[in-house]
């Protein structure tokens, strides 16, 4: 009965195709969204703006700010006093003001303890916590570099750390975060155009038509989900390809994985698009249904913020998230070069849910009313 | 003033009458700013750590022991070999590994160190740079603890200015709001006006003795007030459950508000005389409204870290005006006299786009 | 085994409305039968259970020789429907929806050709074969509908009120497609409100309330319930 499918797929696209600003929203928008927000997602801190107080004025205080400024992270702005400083805050003109205190040279030099007041803006908590860290590590250097000339060592003694960054040496948050656009980019399409699909049919009255027809649900369902599979994967590619060529990702492991993965996600993501086709009645409410879903599948998903930090409870929640598994899967092959033995659980758990979604997407379609 | 009335009733049945919509038009906010609140964060903590620690001995284990009690790291696995650490990169089962050399902390005494190696998985780059800098702090003091480096003189004494826990739901309570009202005002009236050129009863409309001006009023005032409703929903959570600061005037803050939610429905109105039917309408608000409104208003990612064009480029996104205001009003407690150059952009873009929408309304009708 | 449809005690209830109350009825292969009554007198429940889309609450029933419920799949590659929405693909080309809908129904490619260059004659409806259906004016529309559905050549057509909301000519237009049909052979189940449009039926059968009020030819009809026309025939039944 594969004639009967193949009907169905030619008609599906060629409604698709015909309606070329729909063509244009499918393939064009995605392009330039990867293209810029592959951009914007980025939680690196730069061009700090610290105000620093200098109630000392000694050749070590004046060596310490030029630590700072030499740190390249912040930039310094010049004011007058520590209210003026404050109030550059109020305006979101500084980040941090700094207070060296009185005495700071002269208890350096004699090994005395001293203390820096530092007022950190910390609404982003995430930008106060970088903040205070880089700041943290130019004390540190500082105040080695005193002790070590002053007990005349050539190296400080204790515990060194040699870091590797790995995958991603340069620490480009790109290569991070372009596969997981990627994905979201290809999971909200397909969802969409899949939720509204069957509901579209519903509101023109041609689904009667195809109710009195000799089309069994499971074809009318494989039917309907191909073409947005084959649109998937043309989506994808294209994706693909720009991430490789323009944002130079690397594609450490095997291309044919990708695809695999992305065909099974594919089918996963089109069964609750066509489950939602399903149980509305317009297409208005599929596309809010989709959107309120996929809204709290993305930010669950570990796509913008790490799982790990989650509470374990919310933690339980996102393993039920399909989204996570294909992202995480995506990001282990494509960065890391990951075998599929490495992520066989991943592969599991996604072939299940496909194939629950779309029984019950096919059982809940009925062609009997009533 | 009665036709205008009838004519207000008729929408406000249109948007009660669709139960499922209006659940999650009500719903939404609700679930997202609790969703936020309690279980998203951008702070990173609980890594997964591998160690292989090769000296075996009583400073490794202190230090080990030092490690896993700071909450910064769950130690995942022990290894044995080297070998090992990619293999658990690669399943994905860990985000950081160190390596621990034989005869770790034994003859420290001059100028010899012990160099702990560690290895953090960057394809997540955030990740990693804080994790090795928490495991930095954490072996700094470790070394000062047991005596191993002269201590250091210099302390910095921190204070963390409107926000001193550190939450970052301060960070996504503007946020959710604004993508929120940008949601109900923009995508909702640009859908329901491209409904009603689709069934064809804009033309009904417009051959009635209402004015253009006035069917426009009529069909936003509706989503004003959920726009309204939802606005305070959110306000509300912010404030009980995650005990948000309401440090400035609250007249302001709600008409901040009341101008956000004005131009978020001049632009919905603009998009629906571009848009011709409802699906257009819907992924143009959704693709071209939605995203930019999360990533280019400062909202998760900061702006400064962007590439300059696109710094440029989020100026002309209103939800970026909207959130520093906000921000400002709420968690610093500043008045008009700071936030007035943000007020006036949000007012000229309202300007703007409602005179746009009369230009292009006039176009059509000549 | 001349009998299309026959039916015996079929019942549907919606809660505790019952909808389609016990009906029984045949028809004969060939026939024009007309299902009258008015809105909601059931008719449009009823066609459901005979087309296999709504499973009968007790009864049983047989189209072209195949159960109701048992076999609905086989059942439906021997009938056609159209109904009162209208059923074809804007956004396609007559060509390609008459391609679908033929395709689905198992035809080759050479048979829907043949077919299609058939029906666009019959219909004299000249060059227009590329042309989308939302461009094509509505009463051709609801007589390319009514080609679609018999385009596989089924036992029983099935029509939920094909003429509704269409001006006079075209109704009469759209009954002589039917008569061609039934000449080939073809049984055609009609439902409609329009009381006149029971003199074109060979038989008629009139729903009151869920349950068959009448059944019998026109003339048979008006003589039992001593009428000038179906409307007075209808109004007497419903007032009983």
């Amino acid at each position: 009965m594969l004639r009967t499918v193949r009907h169905i797929i030619t008609k599906e696209f060629k409604q698709i195709f015909r309606n070329k600003t729909m063509v244009g929203l499918i393939f064009g928008m995605p392009v330039i969204q990867l293209l810029i927000f592959s951009y914007t997602a980025n939680f690196e801190v730069k061009e700090i703006n610290i105000f620093i107080e200098n109630r000392d004025n000694s050749p070590a205080s004046v060596e310490f700010i030029h630590k700072i400024e030499a740190s390249n992270y912040f930039t310094l702005t010049n004011v007058a006093t520590y209210n003026d400083g404050l109030k550059l805050m109020e305006q979101n003109n500084v980040d941090v003001i700094l207070s060296i205190p009185q005495n700071f040279g002269k208890n350096i030099n004699l090994g005395k303890p001293t203390n820096i007041a530092v007022v950190t803006d910390a609404i982003n908590g995430l930008k106060a916590g970088i903040i205070q860290n880089y700041l943290q590590n130019v004390v540190l250097r500082f105040s080695k570099e005193k002790i070590t000339s002053k007990v005349k060592l050539e190296k400080m003694p204790g515990i060194e750390i040699n870091n590797h960054n790995w995958y991603n040496p340069t620490l480009d948050y790109k290569v991070f975060m372009v596969p997981g656009i990627l994905v979201m980019l290809i999971t909200m399409t397909s969802l969409f155009l899949s939720a509204m699909n069957i509901v579209r049919e519903k509101e023109i009255g041609t689904i009667e038509q195809l109710n009195v027809t000799p089309i069994r649900k499971w074809e009318f369902i494989l039917g309907k989900l191909m073409p947005f599979v084959l649109l998937g994967i043309a989506e994808f590619t294209l994706g693909l390809l720009i991430a490789f060529f323009w944002f130079r990702t690397p594609i450490e492991g095997s291309i044919v994985m990708l695809y695999l993965f992305t065909i099974v996600y594919l089918i996963l993501v089109l069964g609750i698009g066509t489950f939602i086709s399903t149980v509305t009645e317009t297409q208005q409410q599929a596309m809010f249904i989709a959107w309120f879903f996929s809204v709290i599948f993305i930010l669950m998903s570990g796509l913008f913020t790490p799982i790990e930090s989650m509470p374990v409870w919310a933690q339980r929640i996102a393993d039920f998230n399909p989204i996570k598994y294909y992202i995480d899967v995506i990001r282990l092959v494509m960065l890391k070069g990951s075998t599929f033995v490495n992520v066989s659980k991943q592969f599991t758990i996604i072939v299940i849910y496909a194939v629950v979604l779309n029984v019950l997407a096919i059982l809940n379609y009925r062609k009997t009313s009533g | 003033m009665r036709t205008f009335l009838a004519f207000i009733k008729k929408e406000f049945k249109h948007i009660f009458r669709d139960k499922r919509t209006l659940l999650i038009l009500f719903g939404m906010p609700i679930i997202q700013v609790l969703l936020f609140g309690f279980a998203i964060t951008t702070e990173i903590k609980d890594g997964k750590m591998a160690i292989l620690d090769l000296a075996k001995n009583r400073m490794s284990q202190q230090y080990i022991s030092k490690i896993t009690s700071s909450g910064y790291f769950i130690l995942k696995e022990n290894l044995k070999n080297y070998s090992e650490i990619e293999k658990s990169f690669k399943r994905g089962s860990i985000k950081i590994a160190l390596v621990i050399p034989e005869k770790f902390a034994e003859n420290l005494g001059n100028t010899n160190s012990s160099v702990v190696q560690v290895i953090a998985d960057a394809s997540d780059p955030n990740m990693a740079t804080m994790l090795t800098s928490y495991l930095s702090g954490i072996t700094n003091s470790f070394a000062i603890e047991k005596r191993l480096v002269p201590e250091v003189p210099i302390k910095i004494e921190s204070k963390m200015l409107y926000n001193p826990e550190n939450k970052s739901v301060f960070m996504f309570v503007p946020g959710v709001m604004t993508i929120i009202l940008m949601l109900v005002s923009a995508m909702m009236t640009s859908i329901t006006v491209a409904r009603e050129k689709e069934i064809g009863t804009m033309e009904i409309l417009l051959v009635s003795p209402l004015k253009p001006a006035i069917i426009i009023i009529g069909k936003v005032l509706p989503y004003l007030v959920l726009s309204l409703i939802n606005a305070f929903t959110i306000l509300m959570l912010g404030f009980l459950v995650f005990g948000m600061p309401m440090e400035g005037s609250r007249i302001l803050l709600f008409l901040e508000i009341l101008l956000f939610i004005v131009t978020s429905l001049s632009l919905g109105i603009l998009i629906s005389t571009i848009a011709q039917s409802q699906q257009t309408a819907m992924m143009m608000s959704l693709m071209g409204l939605m995203l930019p409104t999360i990533l280019l208003s400062g909202f998760i990612f900061p702006i400064e870290s962007m590439p300059r064009i696109l710094q440029i480029l989020s100026n002309v996104i209103p939800a970026k005006w909207f959130i520093i205001i906000i921000k400002s009003i709420m968690l610093k407690g500043v008045g008009i006299r700071v936030v007035w150059k943000e007020t006036l952009i949000l007012a000229g873009t309202s300007l703007l786009f409602i005179l746009m929408t009369i230009k292009k309304f006039k176009i059509r009708m000549e | 085994m001349n009998k299309v449809i026959e039916v015996e005690n079929l019942t549907r209830t919606f809660g505790h409305f019952k909808a389609v109350d016990n009906i029984s009825f045949n028809v004969e292969k060939g026939e024009i039968f007309g299902f009258l009554g008015a809105n909601g007198a059931g008719k449009t429940t009823a066609i459901k259970m005979l087309t296999g889309i709504l499973e009968p609450t007790s009864g049983k029933g047989k189209v072209a020789g195949f159960d109701i419920i048992t076999e609905r799949n086989k059942l439906k590659y021997k009938i056609g429907y159209m109904s009162q929405k209208f059923s074809l693909y804007e956004d396609l080309t007559l060509k390609e929806n008459i391609g679908f809908y033929g395709g689905i129904y198992g035809l080759r490619k050479r048979e829907i050709a043949e077919r299609t260059k058939k029906m666009i004659a019959r219909l004299q409806l000249g060059d227009i074969e590329n042309t989308l259906i939302a461009e094509i004016p509505l009463g051709w529309k609801q007589k390319i509908a009514f080609s679609v559905a018999t385009l596989h050549h089924p036992d029983i057509v099935f029509l939920d009120e094909p003429t509704s909301g269409v001006d006079p000519i075209t109704r009469r237009q759209f009954w002589d497609l039917i008569y061609q049909a039934a000449d080939e052979g073809i049984t055609v189940f009609v439902t409609t409100h329009y009381m006149d449009e029971a003199e074109y039926c060979d038989r008629i059968s009139m729903m009151v309330r869920g349950k068959i009020a009448a059944m019998g030819t026109l003339d048979e009809l008006l003589h039992k319930h001593a009428a000038k026309d179906m409307d007075e025939v209808f109004l007497k039944l419903a007032r009983q």
